[in-house]
């Protein structure tokens, strides 16, 4: 109801963003079910319920200009809204994913470190 | 960068209500259809298929709420539907809303009226560039009592010469008379150093003004005129530059017009209104020699460098006199203590008008913080009778926070609606109410209803609207859901917290408009007392007609140079006007003796040295001297205490004498016989006078300075005597000031058709006019504490027919139990006294405080004068019953068996 219940939490929020422009960059443009989908067969749980929720990030996307969107005809030939990287998504993506990177390997490091490793 | 651009689009988004909904559930329906498909070919039968298919997507609702949050903001899309609300509200009960909407427009309207004059003279009261830099520089002499004595020549370069300043000028007030059109006319003048308008930082619209740098000793006949004077008397002529004008018998050269809207700095409104400035160097003819201990007695005006603090500017000033004095010991004796002082000139212009302003302000807040709390215990009692609305709101799951925030939006819609109204009250009658405005109050810009007044009323009525909305909001979202469901708030907790609250408002409101009628008791005492005091003298059935001689720059060309010459004048003029019909005495006298006529600045000071102190290098003190006629005295009914009054045998050849009131003798010679006793006067630019002056009569004391004060020490001298040039004629009988101006003219100018005479004006307007500022905030005080009577009045009459309607089933079984309708009446009478009793004891010790800061204001009344007290409680307590007994009759007139049966 109020903006503070939609909020996610800002790992979740952050991560589900990566994924979206990640799937759009591998696949190319996409309805909402098909990055959904695809974000569920890589991922698992994370959104095997309430798919839903990926409608207001992919509009949050596009207000900041990372995705673009457009009507389009889907495989069975439906009217399917289709999602595509534009270049600062590009350029973004580039940006969080080596930043992904270099968070993932510190914090890997992180906990393969044992007690007695320490001097 | 992405964040902006979000925020950005959200915002027209929500400026141009796009929505992106149908396309959400477009795309959410081709997302279910599409996992539906999927579904079945993993071999679900269709009905299982489109139930996970619905269960995976999650609540739609949800997501297009989502969806819309943030395709919006969703604070201004709730704010806007808050006030689509309130607004919806407002109109279904239109006569709550205008009664709370004229509450408001009359308290935020008065206050945008006073705010508007105060921008015009405490905030803003120098139109003129930087105007921080601006000061006056004031010379006094400490050690022997003597302020603003005037600075001399060579005084006036060693300040150029400092450092401190970009520049320093000279002026000198005067009217003088202009000729050459069908009548001559006396204009305000001002002779000025030429660096004059280069302190004030103005430029003309035609021409030029003064050349900072002109060595010219005396005056160079360069002038400058107002637009005013331009367009009225030379018909706005675009050629009027190098126009040869005649002034006081000499011939100046128009080089400059001032644009419109300037006005010249100033103590009195005739000096903001000067409509020509010479410039003049004031050390040659006709000034005196630049000798260092020659002051003349003129303002100076500097402006300070730029970047220097006054206070810095003042620490290098009393470094600058610490070694004049250490380098000229006979000029500066340490006795006499030669001191200069700086003056912010914003202050010393609006002088003690501050404290008159400062009243207004204060008055005014006070019929604010009144009308809003009169809005806010209407807003109370609403809430009450909307209890059970908001009860079934909170029910059906609104949060209390949003219930809040729906509340606020109507209160706020409410202030400002009500300050947009009393901005345009305001606006529309801004004509009307300047009037009101003393020209005597000390400014050079009119105040002015601006978008700046606008902006501030705005600002109050959100501000108000807030702070005054907010408690009630609060109070009536505070319900306890099941009692209020039940029975409609009455007797519930919410309900009997707000009625305290109720109560605390009322009290407070009570309160503040008895702290504001003593206010305007207490003004309304001073100034009965000032109209009550013993004048002294007889203003009635007199009218002056001012009038005054040429000054030409060079004395040899001046007709009436000598007293003989203008005691020819004067007596040829007296002897004329004594013909007119209904005049039954004449007298003449200079400007500055016209009773009550000038303002403290207009003063004549002069000099006074007595015989038996005589000693050179002791600076005398200053009197007020005053130059008359020997009718004027008993033209005025002023009686002679001892010795005799000035009479035909004192003339110029013969020696001076001078008539003093009992202030000056008991102040120059206590405990002696002042008759007899000779002083010596200086004169005019420092120019001594020839031999003593003998004091030969003493008159009772007379307000003729200042209604406040009769102990000033005056001295009168004669003016067959010591001839002055700006004079004033007073006659005295029948006389209608109307038609006695042309008259008078025309006997005036059959002597000497150059002489310019002003209309007549009664003695007795003159001397109400020196009333004037006084007057203004007297009856705006008063207005105001009327306005919060009335509102006052309004606050317990509401709250009291809220009681009632709340007791109304306890006074019906009162009633049904036998109760006499007397005892009803009482009963009711007596809540609405209780609430007025706590409200006047409060009251009461603000009108306190307030009476304590406002003393300087007051005459002849002390700040906590028992009747003006007792007097304002009693109006009150009796404007409080009042409103009281209208509800008290209606519960008097119960129907108990109705109400009952109601039940």
């Amino acid at each position: 109801m109020t903006a503070a219940m939609t909020e996610k939490s800002d790992v979740r929020q952050g991560t589900l963003a990566l994924m979206v422009l990640k799937t759009l960059e591998l696949l190319g443009p996409q309805h909402g079910w098909g990055i959904a989908r695809r974000i569920e067969q890589i991922s698992g749980d994370l959104l095997a319920v309430n798919q839903g929720t990926l409608y207001p990030l992919l509009l949050k996307l596009e207000h900041e200009g990372v995705i673009a969107s457009q009507w389009g005809i889907s495989d069975n030939n439906r009217r399917a809204r289709f999602y595509r990287l534009t270049a600062a998504g590009r350029k973004q993506l580039r940006a969080e994913t080596s930043d992904w990177q270099q968070t993932a390997a510190i914090i890997a490091r992180f906990f393969r470190v044992k007690a007695e490793d320490l001097p | 960068m992405s964040f902006l651009r979000r925020f950005l689009l959200r915002l027209s988004n929500f400026a141009t209500r796009r929505s992106a909904d149908r396309r959400l559930r477009e795309e959410m329906a081709e997302h279910l259809a599409l996992q539906t498909e999927e579904n079945l070919r993993s071999g679900l039968a269709p009905a299982e298929a489109r139930r996970l298919a619905r269960l995976k997507l999650g609540s739609t609702e949800a997501i297009r709420e989502d969806h819309r949050a943030e395709q919006s903001l969703p604070l201004l899309e709730h704010l806007a539907q808050d006030l689509r609300f309130a607004a919806r509200l407002l109109r279904r009960s239109p006569g709550f809303s205008l009664i709370v909407i004229a509450v408001m427009a009359l308290g935020v309207g008065a206050t945008a009226a006073i705010y508007s004059v105060i921008n015009a003279t405490l905030l803003h009261p120098l139109p003129y560039p930087r105007p921080g830099e601006l000061v006056e520089v004031e010379a006094s002499l400490p050690g022997v009592g003597a302020r603003n004595v005037g600075v001399s020549i060579p005084e006036l370069r060693d300040l150029q010469n400092s450092g401190i300043f970009q520049n320093v000028a000279l002026s000198f007030a005067g009217p003088s008379i202009l000729t050459g059109g069908s009548q001559p006319v006396r204009i305000a003048s001002k002779s000025v150093t030429p660096s004059y308008f280069a302190v004030l930082g103005v430029g003309a619209q035609l021409g030029r003004t003064f050349d900072p740098r002109d060595p010219t000793p005396g005056f160079n006949l360069e002038i400058v005129i107002s637009d005013g004077l331009w367009k009225r008397a030379f018909g706005a002529d675009p050629r009027i530059l190098g126009k040869q004008v005649r002034l006081d018998n000499d011939l100046f050269r128009i080089v400059g017009v001032m644009p419109p809207g300037f006005r010249d700095v100033g103590q009195t409104a005739g000096e903001r209104g000067t409509e020509e400035w010479s410039a003049c160097g004031f050390f040659g003819a006709p000034a005196p020699p630049p000798m260092r201990g020659t002051r003349l007695p003129f303002e100076a005006i500097a402006r300070l460098q730029p970047g220097v603090s006054p206070q810095a500017a003042q620490g290098h000033l009393d470094a600058l006199v610490a070694s004049l004095r250490q380098q000229y010991p006979a000029d500066y004796p340490p006795a006499a203590a030669w001191t200069l002082h700086l003056a912010s000139m914003a202050e010393t212009l609006v002088g003690n008008a501050r404290s008159s302003l400062l009243l207004l302000f204060g008055a005014v807040a006070l019929v604010l913080l009144i009308s809003c709390v009169n809005a806010a215990n209407l807003l109370l009692a609403r809430a009450s009778a909307r209890g059970r609305e908001i009860a079934v709101r909170q029910a059906l799951g609104a949060a209390r926070l949003r219930l809040v925030r729906q509340l606020l939006s109507e209160s706020l819609l409410l202030f400002v609606l009500g300050g947009i109204a009393g901005f345009a009250v305001l606006f529309g009658a801004r004509r009307i109410l300047l009037q009101f405005v003393p020209p005597d109050l000390p400014r050079l810009t009119d105040p002015a209803i601006s978008w700046g007044v606008l902006a501030f009323a705005l600002a109050v009525s959100v501000a108000a609207g807030t702070i005054f909305g907010l408690a009630p909001a609060w109070l009536a979202s505070r319900l306890d859901l099941t009692e209020a469901l039940r029975q409609e708030g009455r007797g519930s907790l919410g309900s009997r917290r707000r009625a305290r609250l109720r109560h605390a408002l009322v009290i407070g409101e009570l309160a503040l408009s008895l702290t504001l009628l003593v206010a305007a008791g207490l003004l309304l005492r001073s100034f009965w007392a000032l109209y009550q005091v013993q004048l002294g003298f007889t203003p009635t059935r007199v009218a002056i007609v001012k009038s005054s001689l040429p000054n030409p720059n060079d004395p040899q060309t001046d007709r009436y140079r000598t007293a003989t010459q203008e005691g020819v004048l004067l007596r040829a003029v007296l002897a004329r006007i004594r013909t007119i019909p209904g005049v039954e005495e004449a007298a003449v006298s200079d400007e500055a003796a016209i009773p009550l006529g000038h303002a403290p600045s207009e003063r004549r000071m002069i000099p006074l040295v007595l015989e038996s102190q005589q000693s050179r290098s002791r600076q005398p003190p200053l009197i007020a001297t005053l130059i008359v006629s020997p009718e004027y005295f008993h033209l005025l009914g002023m009686p002679l205490q001892r010795g005799r009054l000035f009479v035909d045998q004192d003339l110029e050849p013969t020696p001076p004498v001078a008539v003093i009131n009992q202030a000056a003798a008991a102040t120059y010679w206590p405990h002696q016989d002042p008759l007899g006793k000779r002083v010596h006067l200086l004169g005019r630019l420092g120019r001594q006078q020839p031999g003593w002056t003998t004091i030969v009569g003493i008159i009772a004391n007379a307000r003729t300075e200042s209604l406040a004060d009769a102990g000033m020490p005056q001295m009168y001298l004669d003016i067959y005597q010591r001839p002055f040039k700006f004079l004033a004629f007073y006659l005295r009988g029948k006389v209608d000031p109307a038609a006695i101006a042309d008259q008078a003219r025309a006997q005036i100018q059959t002597v000497d058709p150059q002489l310019p005479v002003s209309p007549a004006e009664a003695l007795n307007d003159v001397l109400s006019a020196s009333l004037s500022v006084r007057r203004f905030s007297l009856e705006l005080v008063a207005i105001f504490a009327a306005i919060a009577l009335l509102l006052a009045a309004l606050g317990i009459y509401g709250t009291i027919s809220f009681l009632v309607g709340e007791q109304s089933r306890e006074i019906a079984i009162r009633l049904a139990l036998g109760a006499s309708r007397g005892t009803i009446l009482g009963m009711v009478l007596r809540q609405g006294l209780t609430l007025a009793g706590a409200g006047a004891a409060a009251g009461l010790a603000g009108g306190l405080v307030v009476a304590h800061l406002m003393a300087s204001l007051l005459f002849g009344v002390s700040p906590h004068d028992p009747a003006t007290f007792a007097g304002v409680t009693l109006v009150l307590a009796s404007a409080a019953l009042a409103a009281s007994y209208v509800p008290a009759l209606r519960a008097m007139r119960t129907d108990p068996m109705a109400i009952l049966r109601a039940e």
